[in-house]
């Protein structure tokens, strides 16, 4: 299962907890499956069947480019946090 | 899965520095920049602005200008389309098309001094400069909010009625802090009880301009189709056709932008103030292209300058020299419209240290400044000087060796960075040591022989680097050299850095591979030159494209030999035939012979990376203080860098050297120095005073090169974080030479007479 480290501002939704593990083969499935048990949670990470604008899922070490549809190894670790553009924002 | 690849080093192109692709056109004049553009029927656009930093647009009145002759048109906010609402996602950016067209002209309220509130489009600049004269605005003035204490403060004016601000995940009514977020790991409060000492120290920043040569320009045409054509200097041209498609609601593919020469960006082209403008006022007089240029006194009153604010860092450390906990409170200036760099300050601000317990919380607030936008590293800077001058006073008070303290606490694989995420392979530690064998660290620092105070100072810094997407198109010519075509704007040399990666996997030499720059509609999408993305990624994808344009080569051999293609091999730039040694063709001689084996040969290749390598400087410091003027002297000043490889090392020392250069100007002199009333005093390059080549010492540069394994050369970005350092090193020196700690940015010499004769 992935490790999902919850967003500060979302740790209202998991009674407190900073770190979750949630099955998902891809993005996609890890959100809905954090849905189904964390409701509200991911009001928080999509908005018309996307990621957020402004928010980046980090799946490992790097921000995923392929969104929902990114696949998830066994202990990946994944992270949502504030989208940065870099130099370019 | 991620592709990885194992260092090499046997190179033939990569690791040189062979001389520019442009550098002839540079040179000579040839080069095209913005200001070049000349297209049958042009006539001018100008800007009138607000002279208020905060007030209520009661009435604009543009009849005398229209009337006035050789006047085409007149703009204001009411000529935007209705825009989209919210944020949007451009694919590259997040963008919020209400407020950038709010931030174009004026709508209801000006928000800065220097705010645009009309423009005008005449048959030359004069005649369009005399015209906004006639413009009649009447204002209703209110109180500025000069920096975040202000705009933070009980019962602050409040800049925006309608923003709602997102603090810790909670809707907030009037507000002036657009964003309050927070990371946190561990457990901070036990953190620093098992402290030995804790420090805690607040520190405020100006906001400061990149200060680049060439002002904002664009020309644009809206013609009779629907369509508009524009040139403008900028880091990415698809960036300013989508900013200028979603201004204007039109589709992307009805926006052309044509890329022209950038004189320096540094962050502050990558958003547009005048394409969308130009093109309005275009559609308005008919369909003639207008072109319009800032003066300098606009770019710094009314483009995008870097974030000021206010940082707060507390940090505990035990008797064994490990850091065991750390607390930051990050306060950006966004400017007059919500999003700053605190988001990437966040990422960088604990990022050179290895910190069990770990908070860290960025507050994005509004005050009556120009919007910020990209400068070298955004946000990192600021956080540096803050968390760098905390770690030298806790290694002072502790007796500690700065470079050890660092080492011991050093970033590393598996470390996670503030906002939770784990480093891949990183270059921190291969740094630092290489400061500590350093001429300049092993050298002691001489006292000086005419009463003058020295200092040494030494900090680190960080920089994420970026991917992102790029396209490459190569195309075989009949001589065996190589057209190719990118799409990402040359700000820094990056023509020759990525036609030296392909012509690596071609065997070619750099020479034999023409780089060119076509315009939106002739490239695959490519993301801005931003974020030390473009030797990265657009040279990945100019290896694929190589890659890609061998294979076909291969299978061309093939033809030419009647054998299977699987027989074909590239090698040291000689195709060949595994199983019989008489095959064998240099590519330059396959490519006299290409057409008859199947037509031209071309190859294309689109890449979407995630995160680059990440980038770390150290840079160390020497400086001499006229202790009667406080005139600060850098005397010797050193910048090591983790750059992965060096593509081309001479401009890779460039950029070092050039982010040095900014730094030192950022730490002792640039501020914008706001007035009681709001507006910026010193909006020349006369009074905002950059450092130039008789300020400085010659920058030395070590490049340290801890292959990044995600890249097939081993490149990591190298263009942002030369920035991240060089504030808190100074700064630190400062305080060595004179026994003094100074958390107020600039340190100027009157800070300085003020300390010593305390």
């Amino acid at each position: 299962m992935a490790k999902v480290f919850v967003p500060y501002n979302l740790r209202k939704y998991t009674d407190g907890a900073t770190q979750v593990d949630v099955p998902g083969l891809t993005l996609g499935e890890l959100i809905t499956n954090l849905e189904l048990w964390f409701p509200g949670f991911s009001d928080h990470l999509l908005q018309d069947g996307r990621l957020k604008p402004g928010l980046a899922a980090v799946c490992g070490h790097a921000a995923t480019r392929q969104g929902l549809l990114q696949k998830l190894d066994e202990d990946t670790e994944v992270h949502f946090v504030p989208a940065v553009s870099g130099g370019v924002g | 899965m991620v592709q990885t690849f194992e260092p090499k080093s046997d190179y033939h192109v990569v690791g040189r520095s062979p001389i520019r692709h442009d550098g002839l056109d540079k040179v000579t004049g040839r080069a095209v920049y913005g200001g070049d553009v000349k297209v049958p029927g042009l006539i001018w656009g100008e800007v009138l602005r607000s002279p208020h930093s905060h007030a209520l647009i009661k009435s604009i009145d543009t009849s005398a200008a229209e009337k006035m002759p050789g006047v085409f048109a007149v703009a204001t906010n009411a000529d935007f389309p209705s825009p989209k609402a919210g944020e949007i996602d451009t694919g590259e950016d997040v963008v919020n098309f209400e407020r950038d067209t709010q931030n174009l002209l004026a709508k209801s309220k000006v928000l800065y001094k220097g705010h645009a509130v009309a423009a005008v489009a005449a048959v030359d600049r004069n005649t369009a400069l005399e015209a906004t004269k006639l413009i009649k605005v009447v204002y209703e003035k209110l109180t500025p909010v000069r920096n975040v204490d202000e705009a933070m403060a009980k019962n602050a004016t409040i800049l925006h009625d309608n923003l709602v601000g997102d603090h810790l995940g909670e809707d907030v009514k009037k507000t002036n802090v657009a964003r309050h977020f927070r990371h946190e790991f561990g457990d901070v409060e036990k953190g620093f009880a098992a402290s030995d000492l804790v420090v805690e120290r607040e520190f405020t920043l100006q906001m400061v301009h990149q200060g680049y040569i060439e002002p904002h320009n664009a020309t644009a045409i809206w013609d009779e189709s629907g369509h508009v054509t524009a040139w403008s200097s900028t880091q990415g041209m698809f960036a300013v056709r989508a900013q200028t498609a979603g201004m204007l609601r039109i589709p992307e593919s009805q926006v052309t932008v044509n890329p022209v020469e950038i004189g320096g960006g540094f962050g502050g082209k990558t958003k547009v103030y005048l394409a969308p403008v130009a093109a309005i006022l275009s559609r308005k007089s008919g369909g003639r292209p207008v072109k319009m240029i800032m003066d300098r006194n606009s770019v710094f009153e009314a483009s995008g300058p870097a974030p000021g604010g206010k940082i707060i860092i507390e940090m505990g450390v035990s008797k064994d020299g490990k850091i065991q906990a750390v607390a930051t409170d990050l306060r950006y200036e966004a400017g007059a419209f919500p999003g700053s760099a605190v988001g990437a300050g966040a990422i960088c601000v604990h990022a050179c240290y290895n910190i069990p317990n770990s908070r860290i919380d960025g507050r994005d607030v509004v005050v009556n400044k120009p919007k910020s936008a990209a400068y070298r590293a955004p946000g990192s800077p600021q956080a540096a000087f803050a968390i760098e001058q905390v770690v030298d006073e806790v290694c002072d008070k502790m007796n500690w060796d700065k470079i050890q303290f660092r080492l011991d606490n050093a970033a590393h694989e598996g470390t996670r960075r503030g906002d939770g995420v784990m480093f891949g392979k990183v270059g921190l530690i291969e740094t630092l040591e290489a400061v500590r064998n350093s001429a300049h660290w092993k050298s002691p620092l001489e006292p000086s022989k005419n009463g003058k105070l020295r200092g040494r100072g030494v900090a680190s810094g960080y920089w994420m680097n970026g991917g992102n997407k790029s396209t490459v198109d190569l195309m075989l010519q009949d001589d065996g050299t190589v057209a190719l075509n990118e799409g990402s704007a040359d700000i820094g040399g990056t023509r020759t850095s990525i036609a030296m990666q392909a012509a690596e996997v071609l065997g070619l030499t750099a020479e034999d591979i023409h780089p060119y720059i076509p315009s939106t509609d002739s490239i695959g999408f490519t993301a801005t030159t931003g974020g030390s993305r473009t030797t990265y990624a657009t040279g990945y994808a100019a290896w694929e494209a190589a890659n890609g344009l061998v294979a076909e080569m291969s299978k061309r051999a093939a033809v030419l030999w009647g054998i299977d293609a699987d027989d074909v091999t590239f090698a040291n730039g000689k195709f060949s035939s595994s199983s019989d040694p008489e095959l064998s063709i240099g590519f330059k001689a396959l490519a006299g012979k290409i057409g008859d084996t199947g037509g031209p040969v071309s190859s294309t290749a689109s890449v979407n990376l995630g995160a680059a390598g990440a980038g770390y400087a150290v840079n160390i410091c020497d400086i001499e203080i006229d202790p009667e003027t406080g005139k600060t002297d850098v005397i010797r000043y050193t910048a090591v860098q983790d750059v992965g490889k060096a593509i081309h090392p001479a401009y890779v020392e460039g950029q070092i050297q050039g982010g040095a250069a900014q730094g030192i100007g950022w730490a002792l002199n640039e501020e914008y120095f706001i007035s009681e009333d709001g507006s910026m005093a010193n909006h020349t390059f006369l009074d905002y005073r950059m450092p130039t080549a008789l300020d400085l010492p010659m920058i030395e540069t070590i490049l340290v090169e801890v292959p990044n394994p995600l890249h097939p050369f081993g490149v990591r970005g190298v263009g942002e974080v030369p920035l991240a350092p060089p504030l808190p090193a100074v700064a630190n020196a400062v305080a060595d030479a004179t026994g003094h700690r100074f958390p107020h940015h600039p340190i100027k010499a009157g800070r300085i007479i003020e300390a010593l004769s305390r």
